[in-house]
C-alpha cells in the first residue's frame, strides 16, 4: 500500500519494543463482537492508475460548465480563476498545514488570513471580519444567533426580502433548536432581534439600505445584510450602514465544485466584536518586537468556553479564504471593479437579447449579473429541453420563471446559442 | 533635495518591516496594502463598454484595495508560505487531529473539470457522475461504521456534531420525548461537544473520567440518574486520553434502556477504521472527519467535512439532501421525499470536493489497506509511548490506541512546562503535539503519530523528546523559556493581541 511506510520488519521490531505478541493485543479493550471478521465488505486497494480511471469516468458523466453555454447562478457562480490561485493554494506549506495554533511556525497562514479579514472588511464597509465561515447559508444562521445574543430579550428573526431558499432553510433549522425563537417574513417589531436583507436578492434585484436602516433603528433591530455574489460589491454601494454583513465569497478564486467547499464570510461593527462567531486573527508582536499575527479573542470559542462559547465552530475555510485572498490580490482595486462592471454589462447584453424574444418578459427592474424572466412555457421543461441541447439555462422557479446569471465567462456565442434554442423551444 | 526626502519618507511609511530580517532563505514580507501601488491590475480583463448601469444605484467609489502585478502577488504568497510548518515538512504529531499524509492523487481528482466546474442546481441528468461519487462515499461510510444512514452535508467535524445532535433531538420530538433536554458529556470531551449540545438547545451534565482515564459504569449511572430527562450522551471513542472505553457496550446498553441515544465523536476513528465498527458497540450517531481519517488536507484550518452516519431508526430524521439510487439513476432526496428530516444545515449538498478526495483515498486503500491504517496507527502510537515512558510521566498505564498521553509532571518539578516542551519542539523542527488537552489532568501532551510515519521518523522524534527530557533532568532549563529562537518569529505577545484587537490592516495605524 503506497501510503504506508511501515515494513513487515519494522512492524515486528515495534511490536517487540512494545512488548506484545501481535497487533490484536493492542485492541484488547474492545468488545469482541465489534471486530470485523476478516475484511470489511468493500473492494480491495487499487493503484493510482485504476482510481484515476474510475473517477475520471465518473467526472466525464457530468456536464461541466466549460463545455458550453452556462447561465446558472442562484448563489453560486461560474467565474474565471487565474492559474496563480490554484497553483499557490496547492503549495504544501498552505495545503497541508493545520489550524495555526503554533503562531511561531504558522505566520504564513496567519498573515494571509489577516489579509483576508482586511479584504472582507473593506468590501463590506464594516469595521471587522472573521477568518471565514463554512458557507453563506451557515454564516447567515450564525448572524441571526449573534443578533439574538446582542438583543438578548428579543425572540424573532425577520426576513426582509427574497432570501436564498437554502439560506432560509438553514436559518430555520438552526432556529428550530430554540423553541422560543421565531423566523418570519415582513417588517420588524419590538421583539425582533434582526432583519435579514439580501442584496442582490435571490431574484437578482439589488436593494438600497437606507430605508431598512431607518426601519431597524425605529424598532431596535439589527440590520443583517447578506451578499451571495460578492463581485457585486465592486459596483453596488457597500452595506456600510448594516450591523452585520455576511454571505458567500465563492465567486472570487473558488470553483463551483458541485456545491463546495466554498467560503462564507462574516463582518460586523466593532461594537459587536466579542459576540462574533468563528476564528479571528489579530496583530501583535513577538519577543523581539516584530509584527506578528495570532489567533485571538479565543475566549469566545468552544475550546476555552465550552458550553458558554459564542458558537461551536472549530475551524474556518482556511484554504478557500486563501484562494479568495490571492485572487483579490491579483485583481486589486481596478481589476475588482472592472470585473464587477464586466459582469453587469454581460448581464445587460443577455437581458437585451432575451427581451427581444416573444414569450419572454424580464421581471427585474434592476439587476447586477443575475435576473428573473417569465416564460410562456413551464420553466422546468424549458431547462430540461435546454440541457438536452447542452445548454445549462438557469434555475427554474415556479410559475414559468427562470433565474439566469451572466458572468465574465459568458461569451456572445453562448448568448446566441441560448437565444436560438429558447426561440425554438418557446415556439 | 525635496524629492529625496519624499522617497525616504515613503520607504519608512510603506515598509517598516523591510529594513531588516532577510537572511539566508528567510525573507521578511510586508502586507499587500504596504506595497508600492501598481497603476494596473494583476489580471488583464476586457475593457468594459461603459454602457448605462441597470443596477438602480450609483457605482461604488473607492474601496481602498491594494494593487500589485502578478509576479509580486506570486512572490508575496510564496514568501508567506515559507513561514508555515506542514505535514509535508515533517512529523506532525498533533493528538486527535490525525495529521496524516495528504495524497496528491486526491487533489488531482477533485480538480477534474467534471467535478470542479459543475453546479449543484444543474438538472440531475447532467450530474450523474457527481451524485455517484456521493452515493458511493455514503456506502463506504455505512459499511465502515455499520451505521446505514449517511448524510454528507455537514461542512466540518463540529458541524457534523450539530447535525448528529439535531438528529437525536428530532427523533425525541417525533417520539413525544421532547422534554429530554440533558446531554451527558465526559470531562475529557472536545470543547465542541458541550458547545454543540448548547446550540441544540440542550444543557450538559458532566461525567467524570476515572483515575484509569476511562468512564466507569458507576460514574455513568450516577450522571444518568433515572434517565427521564436524558436526551443522549456524547462520547469520543477511543477517548481523548488515547484509550478505548472498555465499558462502552454496557454504558450504551444502560443509556438505550433509559431512552437516550449515543452520539460518538468520530475524531478518533483512525484507530478503528476497517477493523472495528462503531455501530457494533452501541453507537447511534457518529460524525466522520474526512479531513482526519480520510486524508483530505487541513489547509491551514479548513475546509473540513463531517458527514454523519446513523442507525436505521434515526435515518429518517437526519438532514437533507441525501443521495438515493432509483434503478440506474442517482437522485438527491430533499424534504418532500424525507418528511421527517430535521431540514437543511448547509447550502447546496456539502463540501463535495472533499467527498471526491475521501473516496479517492478509500479506493486507494480498499478494505485491506484501511485495516492496515488502523493497525499501523495504533502500533506507531504504542511504539512511541514505549520509547518515552521512562522519561515522561504517563498518567494511564498500559497500551494506548492511536495516540498516547503524557504530562509534564516530571519536567514541571524543574520549572519546564508543556508549553516550554512544545516550543522546544518548534525550535527543533517539529510541530508540537496537542497541548493542555484533554483537560482532565494538568500539563497534558497528546501525541498522535498516524500510520503514515515510518519507524525511522518516529525514532528521530523520540531522540529529540528524550534530549529535551535529559536537558531538563540535568537542570539545563533556562533556554526552554525562550524557545523557539530559530523560527520566523519568537513567542508572541498574545495578551496584547486580545487587549487591543487589531484585526485588519488600516492606513496609518
Amino acid at each position: 500500500m503506497r501510503y504506508l511506510p511501515q515494513t513487515k520488519q519494522s512492524r515486528k521490531h515495534m511490536l517487540a519494543a512494545v512488548g506484545v505478541e501481535n497487533i490484536d493485543a493492542l485492541y484488547k479493550d474492545i468488545p469482541a463482537d465489534a471486530f470485523i471478521k476478516g475484511l470489511a465488505d468493500l473492494p480491495l486497494h487499487q493503484g493510482e492508475l485504476e482510481v484515476e480511471r474510475t473517477l475520471s469516468a465518473y467526472a466525464n458523466q457530468n456536464h461541466a460548465a466549460p463545455q458550453g453555454s452556462f447561465f446558472l447562478g442562484g448563489g453560486l457562480y461560474y467565474h474565471h480563476i487565474p492559474a496563480t490561485v490554484d497553483h499557490i493554494i496547492q503549495r504544501s506549506e498552505f495545503l497541508t498545514a493545520y489550524t495555526p495554533y503554533q503562531p511561531e511556525i504558522a505566520q504564513g497562514t496567519l498573515t494571509a488570513i489577516f489579509e483576508f479579514q482586511t479584504f472582507i472588511a473593506q468590501l463590506t464597509g464594516q469595521d471587522v471580519a472573521n477568518a471565514s465561515m463554512y458557507d453563506g447559508a451557515t454564516a447567515t444562521a450564525e448572524a441571526a444567533l449573534m443578533a439574538l445574543r446582542i438583543n438578548k430579550t428579543r425572540h424573532k428573526i425577520c426576513i426582509g426580502n427574497a432570501l436564498h431558499p437554502d439560506y432560509r432553510a438553514v436559518l430555520k433549522s438552526y432556529m428550530g433548536n430554540h423553541e422560543d425563537t421565531e423566523v418570519f417574513d415582513g417588517l420588524p417589531d419590538a421583539d425582533t432581534a434582526c432583519v435579514i436583507l439580501q442584496s442582490p436578492d435571490f431574484y437578482g434585484q439589488p436593494h438600497g439600505y437606507e430605508s431598512w436602516r431607518k426601519i431597524c433603528d425605529e424598532t431596535g433591530a439589527l440590520l443583517v445584510v447578506v451578499i451571495n455574489e460578492i463581485i457585486s460589491l465592486g459596483l453596488l454601494p457597500a452595506p456600510e450602514s448594516a450591523d452585520i454583513v455576511c454571505g458567500e465569497a465563492q465567486s472570487i478564486g473558488i470553483p463551483m465544485g458541485f456545491g463546495g467547499p466554498h467560503c462564507g464570510f462574516f463582518a460586523c461593527r466593532e461594537t459587536y466584536l466579542r459576540q462574533m462567531p468563528g476564528r479571528l486573527i489579530g496583530e501583535t508582536v513577538d519577543e523581539d518586537g516584530r509584527r506578528s499575527f495570532v489567533l485571538t479573542l479565543n475566549t469566545r470559542e468552544q475550546h476555552i468556553r465550552r458550553e458558554k462559547a459564542t458558537s461551536n465552530i472549530c475551524t474556518n475555510q482556511g484554504l478557500m479564504a486563501l484562494a479568495f485572498t490571492i485572487h483579490m490580490a491579483l485583481l486589486g482595486e481596478d481589476g475588482f471593479k472592472q470585473l464587477a462592471r464586466l459582469n453587469h454589462e454581460t448581464a445587460c447584453r443577455l437581458a437585451d437579447a432575451l427581451e427581444k424574444i416573444p414569450g419572454v418578459t424580464l421581471l427585474n427592474e434592476h439587476f447586477f449579473n443575475e435576473f428573473t424572466i417569465k416564460l410562456s412555457k413551464n420553466a422546468k421543461d424549458v431547462v430540461k429541453a435546454m440541457a438536452e441541447r447542452g445548454i445549462i439555462a438557469g434555475y427554474a422557479l415556479d410559475d414559468n420563471q427562470l433565474l439566469l446569471a451572466a458572468t465574465e465567462m459568458t461569451t456572445e456565442k453562448d448568448i446566441a446559442t441560448l437565444i436560438t434554442a429558447l426561440q425554438e423551444i418557446l415556439l | 533635495m525635496i524629492a529625496e526626502q519624499k522617497i525616504e519618507k515613503t520607504i519608512i511609511n510603506i515598509a517598516p518591516q523591510m529594513n531588516d530580517g532577510n537572511h539566508g532563505l528567510h525573507y521578511e514580507e510586508n502586507l499587500l496594502w504596504e506595497k508600492e501601488r501598481c497603476d494596473h491590475s494583476g489580471v488583464d480583463l476586457p475593457k468594459p463598454d461603459g454602457t448605462a448601469l441597470r443596477t438602480g444605484q450609483s457605482a461604488r467609489g473607492s474601496i481602498g484595495l491594494p494593487q500589485v502585478s502578478e509576479p509580486q502577488v506570486v512572490r508575496h504568497f510564496v514568501r508567506l508560505s515559507t513561514w508555515n510548518y506542514s505535514i509535508d515538512h515533517g512529523f506532525f504529531p498533533l493528538g486527535s487531529c490525525t495529521m496524516k499524509h495528504n495524497p496528491r492523487l486526491n487533489e488531482k481528482m477533485a480538480r477534474l473539470p467534471g467535478f470542479a466546474h459543475v453546479h449543484p442546481l444543474q438538472p440531475e441528468s447532467t450530474v450523474q457522475g457527481a451524485l455517484r461519487v456521493m452515493y458511493e462515499l455514503q456506502n463506504w461510510l455505512a459499511e465502515l461504521t455499520r451505521l446505514p444512514g449517511v448524510c454528507l452535508t455537514p461542512a466540518a467535524g463540529a458541524h457534523g456534531e450539530l447535525a448528529g445532535m439535531m438528529t437525536i433531538r428530532r427523533a425525541h420530538e417525533a417520539k413525544g420525548q421532547g422534554h429530554r433536554k440533558i446531554v451527558l458529556v465526559p470531562d475529557s470531551a472536545h470543547g465542541t461537544n458541550p458547545a454543540t449540545a448548547v446550540i441544540c438547545g440542550y444543557t450538559t451534565k458532566t461525567i467524570k473520567t476515572s483515575e484509569t482515564g476511562r468512564l466507569t459504569i458507576d460514574a455513568f449511572k450516577e450522571a444518568l440518574g433515572n434517565g427521564d430527562d436524558i436526551a443522549g450522551m456524547m462520547v469520543t471513542n477511543p477517548n481523548t486520553c488515547g484509550l478505548f472505553e472498555s465499558d462502552i457496550h454496557e454504558i450504551a446498553r444502560l443509556l438505550h434502556e433509559a431512552g437516550g441515544y449515543f452520539y460518538c465523536d468520530g475524531a478518533n476513528f483512525n484507530a478503528l477504521v476497517g477493523k472495528i465498527r462503531p455501530g457494533d458497540f452501541g453507537v447511534d450517531v457518529m460524525h466522520i472527519n474526512l479531513h482526519k481519517t480520510f486524508s483530505t488536507p487541513h489547509g491551514g484550518g479548513g475546509p473540513g467535512s463531517g458527514p454523519i452516519c446513523v442507525t436505521e431508526e434515526l435515518a429518517p430524521y437526519m438532514p437533507v439532501p441525501v443521495v438515493v439510487k432509483n434503478e440506474d439513476t442517482f437522485h438527491l432526496a430533499y424534504e418532500d421525499e424525507r418528511p421527517e428530516t430535521l431540514g437543511r444545515l448547509r447550502g447546496f449538498v456539502g463540501q463535495f470536493g472533499m467527498h471526491v478526495r475521501a473516496l479517492a483515498y478509500m479506493m486507494s486503500h480498499g478494505a485491506d489497506g484501511l485495516k492496515q491504517v488502523s493497525e499501523d496507527a495504533v502500533l506507531n502510537a504504542n511504539y512511541l509511548l514505549s520509547q518515552l515512558k521512562d522519561v515522561y510521566h504517563v498518567p494511564y498505564k498500559g497500551t494506548c490506541m492511536h495516540e498516547c498521553l503524557l504530562t509534564d509532571k516530571i519536567q514541571k518539578e524543574k520549572g519546564v512546562s508543556t508549553l516550554d516542551i512544545a516550543k522546544a519542539l518548534c525550535e527543533h523542527g517539529y510541530h508540537p503535539m496537542t497541548t493542555y488537552f484533554p483537560l482532565v489532568l494538568p500539563g497534558t501532551m497528546l501525541i498522535e503519530p498516524t500510520e503514515t510515519e515510518s519507524k525511522d521518523a518516529i525514532d528521530r522524534f523520540v531522540i529529540v523528546m528524550r534530549s529535551i527530557a535529559e536537558d531538563v533532568a540535568k537542570g539545563d532549563t533556562e533556554k526552554f523559556h525562550h524557545y523557539p529562537v530559530s523560527t520566523p518569529r519568537k513567542r508572541m505577545n498574545e495578551v496584547q493581541a486580545a487587549r487591543h484587537p487589531k484585526l485588519r490592516w488600516k492606513e496609518n495605524s
